[in-house]
């Protein structure tokens, strides 16, 4: 396992030019370099979080982040919390189910409301594209967006990048395919943007029916035949499957999907040979992917990935928050 | 009362393919001369300073009678589709229709169908007599083609146009763009633009079975297009519109999830836009209206495919035709065939052109003054342009509705 791939400081822009961004809304918004230097500051708390019983710094003590999350969530809201409370920030969760949003308040007036209660940070999940830049429009704190819609999951590509960076050595030069649903996926797309912006070659491998339209013009090959699409790539990044897009409408039923684009230990083998496994989670075991290839000892990475978005959270809200906490250069 | 003669003098006359100098007699409301040598005692003058002396423009298809937005833009008479409402009785036809008095008209389109459920025939001769000037299917098209021919012979045999939303639902569900990059990097789900076109084959063979004049409300791709020029070709009694949004804008305006430039049909992609440019030179597209449909906060500042489609259009719809003319692509003259002189034949008014014993619904333009689309600044009841900041230039500085000045 490689980690030595971080960068010195000085290979940066001083202080806040660095990451110039009041809000994470999407990875289109970035640059390679500040992708790297998310990275690079990720790998800091990879290390204090693996550091035994005091996994505490308190940067943000004294700041307020809300957790708004119109969409469900489990993992990605619980990531973002432990993220804000490793780093001594008081972290409010607010879901939509227990929200007036239920009561037909608009998005913007909610916004507005947690704007009011003057919140250092928000975390936002809305079922919705362009949803979260909306409020990031209208509130006077920097906004992370936690996935909207089909657009963007900016934290879910740089933790996969990190992931990625830390099990090859680097996260350039590689031939990724990403598998599944692609269409009505925001992890596809913010990897896809992330990983053509480091310099890799993406792959998207899905069925006619799951593939967006005009994909090509981000920079992807595509392929319906699982097998060539697998063909030498380095990286095998499974997508979840809805299972309401297997009622017939996007794809004939499970068993058939998994026929044809389950990831198998035999399609495995078209992968080269210490191809690495990922997948966002939660995964539909036995339809997008097989138990053996989801639980392979040295190739996947599905639980490594859950550890990095944390140290990736981390790494964010320290960035996005400096300028709140007059960190020297960030104004 | 009695409405004076009114002599405007000093104008360019926009009564063939380019301005010329010339004045016009109103007489008793109408058109009684042009370039007059006797002119009545007590006549009112108006020196029209050189600007052009064109005729009311006639918007069809607007979505709400927005009376200070119509005044702004020189429109006289607006056609309003039967959405809200809607209008599918003949008391709703008629209320409707008196909606404008005294200083708009007002020409409700009738609903197709009850409901606009597209299932069963509307009153539609009940609704003729109460003042529907033609029937329309509403923000949708008619799915069942049963039902559809139907209409169409139907409203014929009444001496009605049907006018014609062309998207096929089944490609277009729940799609709130159409399919290319932005889409795709937006996130946003979209539907291919051949959804105008299936739609469009499938009412032109309708029309060529049936004989039903019928009118393209909008059409707004390469391939629509190409449907209506060979149909025109054969003879077969169909027009077509279109809006300037699809003229100016394609869909890279969708960026940053611009609520306002969330249409009916959607923006199409750069190839579909020069399409629709060479369409209004060649003459294929008839029509050019603003598709007025203003629309609030609570109906646009909202997510992207949340938000409702539609644009406040009346404001701009004059200033972005002159663009088509400085741009080179139309004459004056024409200009106001499709503003005025098509939706009044349309229509059947007795209005749209500078000819005698039409309606006086005049307007002056001045054709040259510079101003900038401001969207918190609209007359409009709600400021949605996705032309928002855009420098124009043009606009109707006098109007006349039946000889009667309205500004």
């Amino acid at each position: 396992m490689t980690t030595s791939t971080t960068r010195p400081a000085s290979d940066y822009p001083p202080g806040g030019d660095a990451f110039r961004h009041r809000h994470l809304i999407g990875i289109a918004q970035l640059t390679p370099w500040e992708i790297s230097y998310v990275l690079d500051a990720a790998e800091e708390w990879v290390d204090l979080n693996r550091s035994g019983a005091a996994k505490h710094d308190d940067r943000l003590a004294g700041l307020t982040i809300i957790n708004a999350f119109f969409e469900n969530s489990t993992r990605t809201l619980l990531s973002f919390e432990i993220a804000g409370k490793r780093l001594g920030a008081d972290v409010v969760n607010m879901h939509a189910a227990q929200s007036s949003v239920k009561k037909g308040e608009t998005l913007i007036d909610t916004a507005m409301t947690l704007n009011a209660m003057r919140a250092d940070a928000m975390v936002i999940r809305h079922g919705s594209s362009g949803a979260v830049q909306l409020i990031a429009d209208k509130v006077d704190c920097p906004v992370l967006n936690a996935g909207d819609g089909r657009h963007e999951h900016p934290t879910q590509a740089l933790l996969d990048a990190l992931t990625i960076r830390r099990r090859l050595g680097r996260v350039e030069g590689l031939t990724i395919a990403i598998c599944g649903d692609v269409l009505h996926s925001r992890v596809a797309r913010s990897n896809i943007l992330a990983l053509t912006l480091l310099g890799n070659e993406v792959r998207i491998v899905a069925p006619p029916t799951l593939t967006p339209p005009a994909i090509d013009r981000m920079h992807v090959t595509t392929f319906t035949d699982m097998d060539e699409g697998l063909k030498d790539a380095d990286v095998v990044m499974m997508l979840r499957l809805q299972n309401e897009r297997m009622d017939g409408a996007y794809l004939p039923s499970a068993r058939e999907y998994h026929a044809l684009y389950g990831l198998t230990p035999k399609r495995l083998e078209k992968a080269k040979p210490d191809a690495i496994i990922m997948h966002p989670g939660p995964m539909n075991r036995g339809v997008e992917i097989d138990s053996s290839v989801a639980d392979h000892p040295t190739r996947s990475t599905i639980t490594e990935q859950v550890e990095m978005g944390v140290a990736v959270r981390m790494a964010c809200l320290d960035i996005l928050t400096r300028r709140q906490r007059g960190v020297a250069g960030w104004n | 009362m009695e409405l004076k003669p009114l002599l405007i003098t000093n104008a360019q006359l926009i009564d063939g393919d380019t301005p010329r100098p010339g004045s016009l007699l109103v007489v008793d409301g109408r058109i009684a001369a042009i370039d007059p040598v006797d002119i009545p005692a007590g006549a009112e003058t108006v020196d029209a300073k050189g600007q052009w002396l064109a005729p009311g423009i006639i918007d069809l298809g607007v979505f709400a009678t927005d009376k200070p937005a119509f005044h702004f833009g020189g429109i006289t008479r607006a056609a309003l589709m039967p959405d809200a409402g809607p209008l599918d009785d003949p008391g709703l036809v008629e209320r409707a229709a008196k909606g404008g008095k005294p200083d708009l008209w007002v020409h409700p389109l009738a609903a197709a169908t009850k409901g606009l459920a597209g299932k069963e025939l509307a009153e539609i001769g009940l609704m003729k007599s109460a003042g529907a000037r033609a029937i329309a299917t509403g923000r949708s098209r008619i799915a069942d083609s049963g039902v559809m021919r139907r209409i169409l012979a139907y409203a014929a045999s009444l001496g009605l146009v049907t006018i014609i939303h062309a998207e096929d639902e089944g490609l277009t569900a729940g799609a709130v763009a159409t399919d290319g990059e932005m889409a795709t990097r937006l996130g946003l789900a979209s539907a291919p633009a051949i959804a105008e076109a299936i739609a469009i084959a499938r009412d032109l063979a309708l029309v060529e079975e049936t004989g039903a004049p019928v009118h393209f409300r909008q059409v707004t791709t390469a391939r629509g297009l190409d449907l209506i020029r060979a149909a025109k070709a054969k003879g077969l009694p169909v027009l077509c519109g279109i809006t300037p949004a699809h003229l100016f804008l394609s869909d890279t305006a969708i960026g940053d999830f611009r609520t306002f430039a969330r249409l009916s049909p959607p923006l199409r992609s750069e190839d579909d836009r020069q399409a629709c440019l060479a369409a209004v030179a060649d003459g294929t597209i008839d029509v050019l209206s603003s598709g007025h449909d203003p629309r609030g906060p609570e109906d646009k500042r909202l997510p992207f495919a949340e938000a409702l489609p539609g644009m406040a259009g009346a404001e701009t719809l004059l200033a972005l035709g002159l663009n088509l003319v400085r741009d080179g692509h139309i004459a004056p003259g024409r200009l106001f065939d499709l503003l005025a002189a098509t939706p009044a034949c349309l229509l059947g008014l007795n209005a749209g052109r500078l000819t005698l014993g039409k309606d006086a619904d005049l307007i002056l333009v001045d054709e040259g003054t510079p101003w900038q689309v401001d969207a918190k600044r609209m007359a409009a009841y709600a400021g949605n342009t996705p032309f928002d900041g855009m420098p124009v230039q043009g606009r109707a500085t006098e109007m006349w509705k039946g000889g009667l000045r309205i500004r």
